[in-house]
């Protein structure tokens, strides 16, 4: 129970700094609706649970915030990925690309190519 | 670098308590209206479009926790809030608080007081380079003085010969000194005569000046240098540098003081600091005697280093074949005994008596802490399952329990560091006490460094773990329903007070022991006091007045010698002018004052005065007429010496029964005959057997030469008064006066000087007696907690009980029966392992021993005691109860 937790909250990291990369400052709304979107409502994750992961991240300085209007016009908290961010962002990426092609490598793998 | 930055805000926001609370509710506010606009656009109602953006938003609750969590620092937040929490439950029972305090304070106050002398007596290296390679020369066994290995050419010969020391220093550590400095009065000092190399041996350096080496010793009288010792620098000199290279005197003999010693450097005894150091080619001018050429004068202590990979066995070895060879080269005077190798520090052998001592001590006081451990853990389960209904209703309420238990720690570990502190104080202020009280032998300061203080606090949260882990495991495995319910069933019931049961028993037990050793202590030590010393110190006084010149009392002055037994007579009688004393008399030595030795006694018509033809090696005095009177030593036959006993008429002596007994059996032995140093000698008197070395010894035997057929030396006055010493002092200086203007005179009452011989007896009665008290306290409250607390949780049943129509006894039974017989299983259980630790008790008082009826009877009677005056008060309250009050309250 607790280790899924632990991953999804190291994945959703991931997403929520590749959408502030993508999409450049955004506020908590607009990044859950494009994350919701990119997963193609495959992931169902309470939207409350992102903001607890931004404040990590601001601490960690990866991203900063400040408040700013909406586009109704709206008082919301916009979040924007620092230098900092760029690097863990980038390094995060070589991870998780390293991890996926070994695993991938470990699905392609049939009995024969052992022998 | 991530990780630092984080842990930074984190901990910036737990100090400044900043949150972020606000800016999180405006967050979620902001997300949940675009949700619900957006909702509202793809066609729902207001109403349902904010349910489902709240919906998907999740709970807002457990998000903000999380938000929190990873704000602050929430470990340190859940502690502060359950100490503030145990802060508050712990006011709200004070009467519990203060007594588990106090129980806990005397334990770790006991411990780290008994830590503290132990570290500064055994753990504490002597503060000499390397002092691990440092070793004492020791005879095997004979020698009996306390110090003492070899006379000065016996130590050059082992210097020179050995092959496994890579240095080799001796010293003579009884020297006493008068110092005249500048106009000052003349003042008594002690310290050392050491070889030139002692100081370079040990690898001390000066405070100020230069200490003197091997190469200012050129023969005798040669370097007349001093080092002062830091202490009697500052007392008597002012810590004044100029006095270096200025000349002071020594017993009339100018020296020259070369330097100081480090304040840290005390010379290699821990319970002797000398005031000086004088070369030891100089000693003449010190002592007034030569023993730099006597192979019978055992006055060296031999210290050394041995070569890097020799060990201990190899050297002794070595030792043991020149000690051979000597023997063969001079068999009038060496015995050829073997050597063995000690750790100097402890007055030579008695390290092992002490180090066992306070071994024992340290295991006794661990075993006081182990008791109170017991009751605190029995009175914290108690309290746990009084408050079972609170901590069920927390449960209930989504605690989990692993937070309980935390809870329940933190307040043992609060109540723990309070009563450790608490301990602290005192124990630090009782060694302040003890550093100042002349309770102790000699010198020693018991510092309380960072060691002891480790020692305290490693205590402190051992036993709060260990009390403090009962009821938390009470708390952990039991059911919120089971609590909720209130009473609990009924096997879960036996169990839990099976484990109280259990603590109570260990802890009587414990107590029992400690109060049995202490009972044994308190035996051994009046068993010690009545112990036949063969002398009356009571009522004594000793008189100190060294008048012989230095030089002045060398064997050869005969005449030289009628002199000083002049005024030896003149000065008794004087002392007996003075109203109020009763007996005066001059001894060589009063016995039990150490450095003292056998002197070979040969048969009649010897001639070759080899040690192996020895018969007896008894103790000798010389003494005045009268000082056996004085002393209160019985004449059992035969006369005193008298001043018509001289050079010129036989030679005479008084020897005591054992002496006469091991010598000549039944034969009467007035008139019998000996040979001692040189001379035929005649029984004259037998005297009653004492001690004369320590009072453990087995009985020696013993002779007392008359001082006026004798070579002379420094004698001891007794004198016999009821007179304080103090008034004493002035009214002798004034009487002698006449006879001896202007000589320092030093009264201590006899009984006094010999504390230090009964101070390993009094030492262990103060720490076993304070330790049983301790213990009995602990019986007490644990007697009375269980007692009260069964009471207390049993009211309703014994009302019930009583309105039924219970006779006084069995509600007494009821409420008490458990405690007594808890009482009486401990009691025996700590009383058989008060027997098995005999041993243990032997190595620290004399003559102990558990078996003794009189302790059996008396631990016994105690626990008994203590049992009933400690469930008085609970079985009062089972007596007194009135159930109709009581049911009304339920």
């Amino acid at each position: 129970m607790k280790q899924k937790k632990d991953v999804q909250q190291g994945t959703l990291a991931l997403m929520l700094l590749k959408t502030l990369d993508v999409l450049g400052p955004l506020h908590g709304y607009g990044i859950a609706r494009r994350i919701e979107q990119i997963s193609g409502e495959l992931l169902s994750v309470n939207q409350g649970t992102l903001y607890p992961v931004l404040l990590r991240l601001e601490q960690e300085g990866a991203i900063t915030s400040e408040w700013g209007p909406s586009e109704n016009n709206r008082r919301a908290r916009f979040y924007r990925l620092t230098c900092a961010g760029h690097k863990l962002l980038e390094v995060e990426k070589r991870d998780w690309e390293q991890t996926a092609a070994i695993i991938a490598r470990f699905f392609e793998v049939k009995a024969k190519d052992l022998a | 670098m991530r990780a630092l930055n984080r842990l930074l805000t984190r901990v910036l926001n737990f100090t400044t308590r900043r949150r972020g609370d606000e800016r999180l509710r405006e967050e979620i506010e902001s997300h949940l209206a675009a949700q619900t606009e957006e909702n509202i656009h793809a066609g729902m109602t207001a109403k349902e479009a904010l349910r489902h953006a709240r919906l998907k938003f999740g709970a807002a609750e457990a998000i903000r926790e999380n938000y929190r969590a990873e704000e602050g620092m929430p470990f340190l937040e859940i502690l502060l809030q359950d100490v503030r929490h145990a802060f508050r439950v712990l006011r709200k029972s004070p009467a519990f608080t203060v007594v588990a305090l106090i129980t806990l304070m005397l334990g770790i106050g006991a411990n780290v007081v008994v830590f503290g002398v132990l570290n500064a007596v055994l753990l504490h290296p002597l503060d000499v380079s390397d002092p691990q390679n440092l070793y004492q020369i020791r005879h095997k066994t004979w020698m009996s003085g306390r110090l003492l290995t070899a006379s000065y050419p016996t130590f050059e010969d082992l210097r020179q010969r050995n092959t496994t020391f890579s240095g080799m220093a001796g010293f003579y550590g009884y020297s006493n000194a008068r110092l005249g400095w500048r106009s000052n009065a003349v003042i008594k000092i002690s310290g050392y005569e050491v070889t030139g190399n002692y100081f370079d041996l040990l690898g001390v350096q000066p405070e100020a000046g230069r200490f003197f080496h091997a190469t200012d010793e050129h023969g005798p009288d040669s370097a007349p240098y001093v080092v002062l010792s830091d202490a009697l620098w500052r007392s008597t000199f002012h810590a004044d540098r100029g006095v270096i290279g200025t000349t002071v005197e020594l017993n009339k003999h100018p020296f020259t003081v070369v330097g100081v010693a480090p304040p840290q450097f005390q010379g290699t005894e821990k319970f002797r600091w000398p005031d000086y150091w004088v070369p030891i080619v100089n000693e003449q001018q010190v002592e007034g005697s030569d023993y730099l050429h006597s192979r019978t004068s055992i006055a060296v202590t031999v210290i050394g280093r041995l070569k890097p990979g020799v060990t201990p066995q190899q050297a002794t070895e070595n030792l043991d074949a020149i000690a051979a060879q000597l023997a063969k080269e001079y068999p009038e005077t060496d015995d050829g005994q073997g050597l063995r190798l000690i750790h100097p520090g402890l007055r030579g052998d008695e390290g092992d008596v002490i180090r066992g001592f306070l071994l024992s001590v340290t295991v006794l006081a661990l075993l006081v802490l182990a008791a109170a451990c017991a009751n605190l853990a029995s009175l914290f389960a108690a309290r746990a399952a009084d408050r079972s209904r609170e901590l069920a209703l927390r449960v209930a309420l989504g605690s989990s329990r692993w937070r309980m238990v935390r809870q329940l720690l933190t307040e043992a570990v609060m109540v723990s560091l309070m009563g450790g502190a608490a301990g602290l104080v005192t124990a630090y202020l009782l060694l302040g006490a003890l550093n100042r009280s002349p309770l102790f032998v000699g010198q020693l300061t018991v510092s309380v460094d960072a060691r002891v203080y480790l020692v305290g606090l490693a205590l402190t949260l051992g036993s709060a773990l260990l009390f403090g882990m009962v009821p938390a495991r009470q708390v952990w495995h039991s059911s919120p329903l089971q609590m909720m319910k209130g009473e609990p069933v009924e096997s879960l019931h036996l169990r839990r007070f099976a484990l109280r049961d259990l603590l109570l028993c260990a802890q009587i037990a414990i107590c029992t022991l400690l109060v049995t050793a202490s009972l044994v202590a308190v035996r051994g030590m009046v068993r010690a006091l009545h112990a036949p010393l063969g002398i009356q110190p009571e009522g004594a006084m000793l008189v100190y007045l060294d008048m012989s010149e230095a030089g002045q009392a060398s064997a050869e002055a005969l005449e030289k010698n009628d002199a000083t037994v002049e005024r030896q007579k003149a000065v008794l009688e004087a002392a007996r002018s003075i109203p109020g004393v009763t007996a005066a008399g001059a001894v060589s030595q009063t016995p039990m004052t150490g450095g003292i030795h056998g002197t070979p006694v040969f048969p009649p018509g010897t001639t070759e005065f080899k040690l192996n033809n020895s018969v007896l090696a008894p103790y000798v005095y010389r003494m005045s007429p009268g000082y056996l009177a004085t002393a209160g030593i019985r004449l059992l036959s035969g006369r005193d010496v008298s001043w018509q006993d001289t050079t010129k008429t036989p030679y005479v002596v008084i020897v005591n029964e054992t002496f006469a007994r091991k010598m000549w059996g039944e034969t009467p032995a007035i008139g019998q005959r000996f040979i001692l140093s040189g001379h035929l000698t005649e029984v004259v008197g037998v005297a009653q057997d004492g001690k004369y070395h320590d009072l453990e010894e087995a009985p020696q035997p013993a002779a007392y030469l008359p001082s006026s057929q004798s070579e002379s030396g420094g004698m001891v006055f007794v004198v016999r008064s009821q007179r304080a010493p103090s008034e004493m002092a002035a009214a002798l200086e004034r009487t002698l006066s006449g006879i001896a203007p202007n000589v320092p005179i030093t009264v201590q009452s006899w009984s006094d000087s010999l504390a230090g011989e009964l101070f390993p007896a009094r030492a262990a009665t103060a720490a076993l007696g304070v330790m049983g008290m301790l213990a009995a306290m602990l019986a007490v409250t644990g007697i009375f907690g269980m007692a009260a607390y069964n009471v207390s949780r049993r009211m309703k049943e014994l009302g019930i009980r009583v309105a039924l129509g219970a006779r006084k006894p069995q509600v007494m039974s009821a409420a008490v029966r458990r405690p007594m017989v808890l009482l009486g299983v401990g009691s025996a259980v700590g009383l058989v392992s008060g027997v098995f630790a005999s041993r243990l008790l032997g190595q620290i008082v004399y003559q102990a021993n558990p078996q003794d009826p009189v302790v059996v009877g008396g631990a016994v009677l105690t626990m008994a005691l203590l049992g009933i005056a400690a469930s008085a008060i609970p079985a009062r309250r089972a007596l007194a109860v009135d159930p109709s009050a009581l049911m009304r309250e339920e």
